[in-house]
Formats: C-alpha cells, structure tokens, sequence
C-alpha cells in the first residue's frame, strides 16, 4: 500500500500534500522502530547492568575464580577469550578478505565455481553452533590432534564466522561503481594495486559491518567452543592449553552451578564492556585506514 | 594483506599436515591428567583437580565438560584419562571401572507461593501422565499445571521414571528442559509450574532467596541430610570412570577425589559424600 | 605483486572458504551414516513420536515436528526482525542526526555480541514470565520468536545499514533536485538501490535464526509437537540436538546427527528458494 502511494507521489505532483502527510507519518513511524529497538536494548544491558554491576571490581578482573566460579574473578577467562578471538581473526580476515574480493572482482559471474563457493558460504552460515563444535572436536581437536586448545577454539570460530566476513565483504566489493574499476586500468594500475587502492577503501564499510558482526559472534559463541578450547578456567601457558571463553563460563555459571548467577551477570558485563571497546577500536582502525588509503 | 592470507592458509595446510600423528590424551606427557564429561560433576571436578595440582606441583589436570556419554565415550577411545559420568553404568558399558565420588538426590518441586504442601507418588504421576492438568484437582487454584520434565536421555529423567515407574512416552509434558538450573529458573519464573531437580541445587537456591519449595517424598524431607542418611528415596550416584583398572596418576587422582579431604568440596557444590571402607 | 599470483592466492582463499562446508557435512554424513543404516530414512519421518533409544529397533525417530518447529520460529523471527532491521538501517542513514545515527549503530553492534546465553537468560527470566502470565505455560513458540527476532535483528540492521552506505550519493542529490520527499526518496531510490545488500543481509540472518541453539532451547518449552497456535511449546532441531546429545547413546546420538544433516538440508533448500523468489541476481 505504502508502494502504492509513493509511486503515485512520483508520478504526479498533485499528490504532494498526501505525501507530506504520508512523509510525515513514516517519519514517525521510523523513530518509533529505532525507539522500539533501543528499548528492547536497554531492557536486555540494562538487566544485566543491574545484576552484574555489583560484582565487578578491579581483583574480579585479574583474579583466578575459585569455588567453580562463585568466588574469585575471571581474569584467565578474559586472557583465554582474548587469545581465542585473535587466533579466529588472524585466520579469518585475511581469508574472507581474500575469498570476498575473489568472488566479487575476479571470479567471473557465470563461473561453477564461484557459484558452489557462495552455496557453500550460504549453508556455511546456518550450521548450528553445536554442530561447529562437535565438528571442530572431531576435526581440529582429535584428528588433528591439536586437543582442547586455544587453537583449536579459535580455527572452529575462524570457520563459523567467514560467512559473515566473506559476504559483507563481496557486498561491498559489489557496490563500487564499474567505473572506479574503469578508470583505474586507464590510468594503467595493475588490478593488484586497483584492489588495495580503489576497491579495498570503497568496501571498508562493507568490511566492517562483517567484522564487527564476525567478531560479536565470536565472543557470543558458546556451544561450539565447550568442544574444542574447553572449560579450563587456568590461565593459559600457550595457544596449546586449554582455555574457558567468557561466554563459556557464563553458560557454566547459569546453568550448572548452583549459586553462579551473580557472577554470570558480572561476566557478562564485563563482555559487553570488552565489545563496545574492540568495536570502538575496529571502527576508529577502520576509519584511518579507509582515509589513508583513498588519500593514497 | 597478501602475505596475511597465505600465512592464514599456511597455518590450515600445517594443520592439515600435522594430522597424520594422531596424538591422543595418553600420549601427552604422564604429568598431565584429562578428564571429561558430565557437565553436572565438571565443576566439582574441576575444583578437585585445582586442589590436587596444589598438592602434586608439576601436574596438570585438565577437566573437560560436556555429558556424561561424552565421557563415556573419551574414557573408552583413550581420549580422556578419566571419565565424568552422573548416573551408574549401565550393563553395557561394564569394560570400564568406576568410582563413586559422591551422592545426589532428586526431588520434585513447586513455585514457593504454592499452597500444596506435598504431593503423593501416585498425585506425581498423574500429573505427569496429564490425568491431573489442574491445580484445583489436587486442591490448589484453578490453574492448569505447567509440567517440567528433562529431555531424553538425562540421568535424572530415567531416575525419575525408574522411581514412579512412569514410561516415557505416557508422559505429556509443558516444557522439556536440559539442565538443572534451568529447571530451578522454569519453576520459579513460574508459580504453577512443576519439577524435579536435583535436591543439593535445590536447597542452596531455596535458601538464598530463589522462590521455590522443595516437596517431601513418600514423607521423607527432600534435603542434602536426608539424602546423606540414605533415607531418601531418589538418588544417583556421581562416577569418575576409567578405561582400566587405574594406576599411577589416575589412580592417585581417583583416591584423592574419594578421600576424605574432599568432603568440604563435595558438601559446598551441594552434593553429599560417601564414606569410603 | 604480479596480478596473477594475487589471483591464484584469492582464489586458494575462496575455495578453502568453500571446502570448510563440505568438511562438515563428510563429518556429519559419516557420523549420521549409522542410523541411516539401520533405520532408513523414511522412518525419520513415519515413525509415531520422537522417543529415540541407543538401538534403533526399540526407538521411535519421528523428526517432523521439530522440523516445523524450526521452520516456524524461523520465519516468525525473520517476519518480525527483517522490516525492524531495515527501518533501523533507514533511521540511522536518513532520519536521526549524525551524533544519534552514531550512538543508535553502536548500540546495534553490541547486540550482536550478546551470548546467546544471556538473551536465553533474559528470555527466561523476563519474557516468559510476562507470556506466561498471558497464557500458560510461557516457554512457547512466540517466546522463541521473540528473542530469535532480538538476536538476527543486529544481522539484518548492520548488514542493511553497510549496504545503504553504499548507495551512490549521486543518487541521492539526484532525488533531492527533483524535489522528492525522504521517504519517497528512502523508498523510491535508496532502498532498491541497495537491494542486493538488504537482501544478503535477511539471508545471513535467517540461516542464523535457523542455526540459533542455545536460547532458543532456554525459552521454547522444547515439547516434541505441532503446536496449536504460538502459545504452544515447540522443539527445533538445532534445541533437539543440545539437549539430548550430551547423554546420547549409539543409534540415538547418530539420529541427532540425522537432525543436524535435516538441518543443512534445510538451509540449502532456503537459499535455493531465495535463488527463485527474488528475480535479481541475489548476489549483485
């Protein structure tokens, strides 16, 4: 119906005070979506502010838990999660970077390939987490033989979120213009410097929204790290030990300690905090980046 | 950006490589322990195994969640030194040995504002046959029950069943649920909500504020000291399982975990010990 | 570097991105292959009632109800958070003011890191008591559309918002010199200009709705039945998996690995029909 007004507004200007009013009526409509989205927002942080405030403290930060969690703090926790997310995105960025601009620059349209990669990618992003975990037990874990490790967290989560990175990064290869591509080879640039100078910069928006969904989803993720860092909540020597994500001991926490919940709350604020500050980073990173290339 | 991805895929091909040596847990040193399974004994465990690396400097014993057939299954592919089990093993899984370490008890509850003090066995399973739907009929409110029961295959679901000689498929339930503390939160989120749970979670919560009221059985009181009495009706035991009869550092581990020095550990997880001849 | 290493390399990245699926459906056909054997696969859909054993002749395997399950709470998640995602993406692009447009995609961005655990807790605490105030028991079917919704909601907004970024500015000033009104210019020019990406992004978020586990086995009830309206518990395959596999035994843990394989089936049958409903090219 809304398609229906706005067509006609386009083809005639005798509609334009219905558009008015119809302009006016969506506008409302749109900040009471964005109104709906950030109270359902605060309702969710907000309850976990609440009941997760008043355990934080500095030593909840750098201590060891003890009492499976009750007492203590998580500061191996917070290591070990660090450690895993880094592993996940020293392998997935430069792969899905690489994957997303094959796909989109170099990969011709009508190519089988191409087209089995994006399938793949497609059903890639619907296993379920605990699928990735039993798989990455199976295959990182124990064929492998990589073992309850870091590592093998990580390289579990680096395969659960290249479709995310891969796909926001052919889209934003897709939306540069045909012809940025076609002015750079008149200038006689090589495609290897077209894709660092002209292609990379205009994606990086692209780029980002896959990057701060990839990595959301890595610290969010549960079920598929139980499987494969495990639930040691010892500080870890090397990316060969075994390492509780924090995601990991809120699970614990909340569902099988009895008592856990107050710490589970502070541990999940203390996620929270971690991401709005590796999102705040990624973007800032992100911004210098994209302004040092294009000046470039 | 190149260079970054072809060390990425170098790190997959090594990877994929290093794969021809099979390492297993055996293999990996004899000062290291690992021990998986059961995500309901993992805690307590894992609190042991933090006490006995204090005691024995150099050792490292890594504890591992994830169900009891998990351990099950690690323990026998030699995957594990030590399996984590919650229930007693069935017939045939007698190649391995196990270890009792503790006690847990099962019992129904209800939200706190119910005003059914205690139900019958045969009350129990009516209810969780869906012959009795309404609270009036076992005189509460007009509500219809919401009825909690555990998902397939749960320890304490086939202690449940064994106990009121229900058969699983007779059961008509509201809401099916994984672990405990779920069922601690489905009931007290809910004031006509029914569940069985285990009686030490129970307890702990009901005496730190989370409104739930733990129901009697067969006129036994569903508390930790009924359950360390051995009066109480529904208990399962809680196992460490090895693949053979154990020695060296499994064997020391299993002794320590069944000694007496663990009682406090046991008692503060709200589980009981048993005393050992 | 010489263009053609580069291309040789991003293609080795592609097809190594590629090759991660088929490592796990060999994985998950290999440890599915046993119930298959011994049950066939129509039993997984003629049998009376889910009520799986460790030997295959004593269980019953029906997975239908759960398939719909998943199908359910899917489509109601997406219903709800795919017009959300993108009225969110439209507002911080074309109706709030930078400084708020900045605060509303942050706020976005740290939805999407939220465990799954922790929007299954507050489902559990605060949703469903309200629902089951409503109508018993609470743990339903809308409750799992409900937090799915909340979950994929930040997948479709950022991915909508990426995509509405890179609508050409000349676009745009196109629009304003005609004299066009925002929302005609919003509906009329940028989003079908940014199609391709608003599309993506409703598809990512549906395999991730469909792929959901945790929370949504803390607030669906988990019942094995087709449920009578969405006040009823339901089951979905992914709930089905989490909470059996931990105690599963021989033909039963195989058969949830049967569930997983559905799963993927699934999955690849919502992308070819997304392939079909949409005329363009999905992948722009």
């Amino acid at each position: 119906m809304l398609d229906a007004t706005a067509q006609a507004g386009l083809v005639g200007p005798g509609a334009l005070p219905r558009g008015r009013s119809l302009d006016a009526f969506v506008t409302t409509a749109v900040w009471l979506g964005a109104g709906l989205i950030v109270a359902v927002f605060f309702w969710i942080v907000g309850d976990v502010f609440v009941h997760g405030v008043g355990g934080l403290s500095w030593s909840f930060l750098i201590d060891s838990p003890t009492h499976a969690g009750r007492g203590g703090g998580i500061g191996p926790i917070i290591v070990s999660t660090g450690l895993i997310l880094t592993v996940c995105m020293a392998v997935s960025v430069p792969l899905g970077v690489g994957a997303g601009a094959w796909l989109a620059e170099f990969c011709p349209s009508t190519s089988l390939l191409g087209a089995s990669v994006r399938r793949s990618l497609d059903m890639l992003a619907g296993v379920p987490s605990i699928v990735f975990g039993l798989f990455g037990n199976a295959f990182f874990c124990v064929y492998l033989g990589m073992g309850f490790s870091i590592l093998s967290g990580g390289l579990t989560l680096a395969c659960m979120v290249l479709p995310i990175l891969i796909r926001s990064v052919e889209q934003g290869f897709g939306s540069v213009p045909g012809e940025h591509r076609r002015s750079a080879a008149a200038l006689g640039m090589t495609r290897a410097r077209t894709l660092a100078h002209v292609l990379l910069p205009a994606a990086t928006p692209g780029l980002m929204a896959g990057l701060v969904l990839g990595i959301g989803r890595a610290m969010a993720e549960t079920a598929a790290l139980i499987f494969t860092s495990g639930y040691v909540d010892r500080m870890p020597q090397s990316l060969a030990d075994s390492g509780r994500a924090m995601s990991v001991h809120i699970y614990d926490l909340s569902m099988n300690v009895a008592g856990g919940e107050p710490n589970a709350y502070t541990t999940a604020l203390v996620l929270v905090a971690s991401l709005l500050v590796i999102n705040g980073a990624t973007s800032a990173i992100g911004q210098r980046w994209l302004c040092g290339r294009s000046r470039g | 950006m190149k260079h970054v991805a072809l060390m990425g895929l170098g790190l997959l091909l090594v990877g994929t490589v290093s794969g021809c040596d099979n390492a297993t847990a055996r293999g990996t040193g004899a000062d290291k322990l690992v021990i998986t399974g059961s995500s309901t004994v993992a805690p307590l465990v894992a609190d042991m195994a933090k006490r006995f690396e204090q005691a024995h400097p150099g050792v490292r014993v890594d504890v591992q969640s994830g169900g009891s057939s998990r351990g099950i299954a690690d323990a026998r592919k030699g995957l594990a030194h030590v399996g984590m089990v919650s229930r007693s093993l069935k017939d045939d899984e007698s190649d391995l040995y196990s270890f009792t370490i503790a006690i847990d008890g099962v019992c129904m509850i209800v939200h706190a504002s119910n005003p059914i003090g205690s139900l019958t066995s045969r009350q129990v399973v009516e209810v969780y046959t869906g012959e009795i739907t309404n609270w009036r009929q076992l005189g509460g409110p007009d509500r219809p029950i919401t009825v909690v029961h555990k998902a397939q295959g749960r320890s304490t679901l086939e202690l449940f069943l064994e106990h009121f000689s229900i058969h699983n498929e007779r059961v008509k339930p509201s809401v099916v649920i994984g672990d405990n503390q779920q069922g601690i939160k489905t009931v007290s989120g809910n004031p006509y909500a029914i569940g069985y749970v285990s009686v030490g979670s129970a307890e702990y919560e009901a005496t730190h504020g989370t409104p739930i009221k733990l129901l009697p059985m067969n006129g036994v009181e569903a508390t930790v000291a009924s359950v360390a009495a051995g009066s109480f009706p529904l208990c399962r035991q809680l196992n460490l399982v090895t693949p053979e009869p154990s020695s060296g550092l499994t064997q020391r581990f299993v002794d320590f975990a069944q000694s007496l020095a663990m009682h406090d550990l046991i008692a503060e997880h709200s589980f009981v010990p048993i005393v050992h001849e | 570097m010489s263009d053609k290493v580069l291309a040789w390399a991003l293609r080795a990245c592609g097809i190594v991105s590629g090759a991660v699926v088929l490592l796990i459906m060999f994985f998950l056909m290999q440890e599915s292959l046993p119930a298959l054997q011994r049950l066939g696969l129509a039993r997984f859909f003629t049998d009376a009632s889910w009520h799986p054993a460790a030997d295959a002749s004593q269980g019953r395997f029906n997975i239908t109800a759960m398939v719909s399950g998943t199908l359910l709470t899917t489509a109601g998640a997406v219903l709800l958070a795919a017009p959300l995602g993108v009225v969110s993406a439209v507002f911080s692009h074309y109706y709030a003011p930078p400084r708020v447009a900045r605060v509303h995609r942050r706020l976005i961005e740290l939805l999407a890191g939220i465990p799954s655990v922790v929007y299954g807790f507050w489902g559990l605490v605060s949703l469903v008591p309200l629902l089951n105030a409503l109508h018993p028991p609470g743990q339903s079917l809308l409750a799992g559309i409900v937090v799915l919704a909340i979950m994929i909601l930040p997948t479709v907004a950022l991915l909508s918002d990426a995509a509405l970024a890179n609508v050409p500015r000349s676009y745009l000033d196109g629009a304003a010199a005609l004299g066009l009104t925002r929302w005609r210019t919003v509906w009329g020019v940028a989003l079908p200009a940014a199609r391709s990406g608003l599309f993506t992004g409703v598809l990512l978020a549906t395999a991730r709705a469909v792929g959901e586990t945790m929370a949504v086995l803390m607030v669906c009830g988990n019942v094995v039945r087709l449920p009578g309206s969405v006040f009823d518990p339901v089951r979905t395959l992914t709930a089905n998996i989490a909470l059996e596999m931990a105690y599963a035994m021989g033909d039963h843990r195989s058969a949830l690995f049967v569930s997983g394989l559905t799963l993927m089936g699934l999955v690849v049958l919502l992308v070819a029909a997304a392939g079909v409903f949409s005329r363009e090219r999905v992948y722009a």
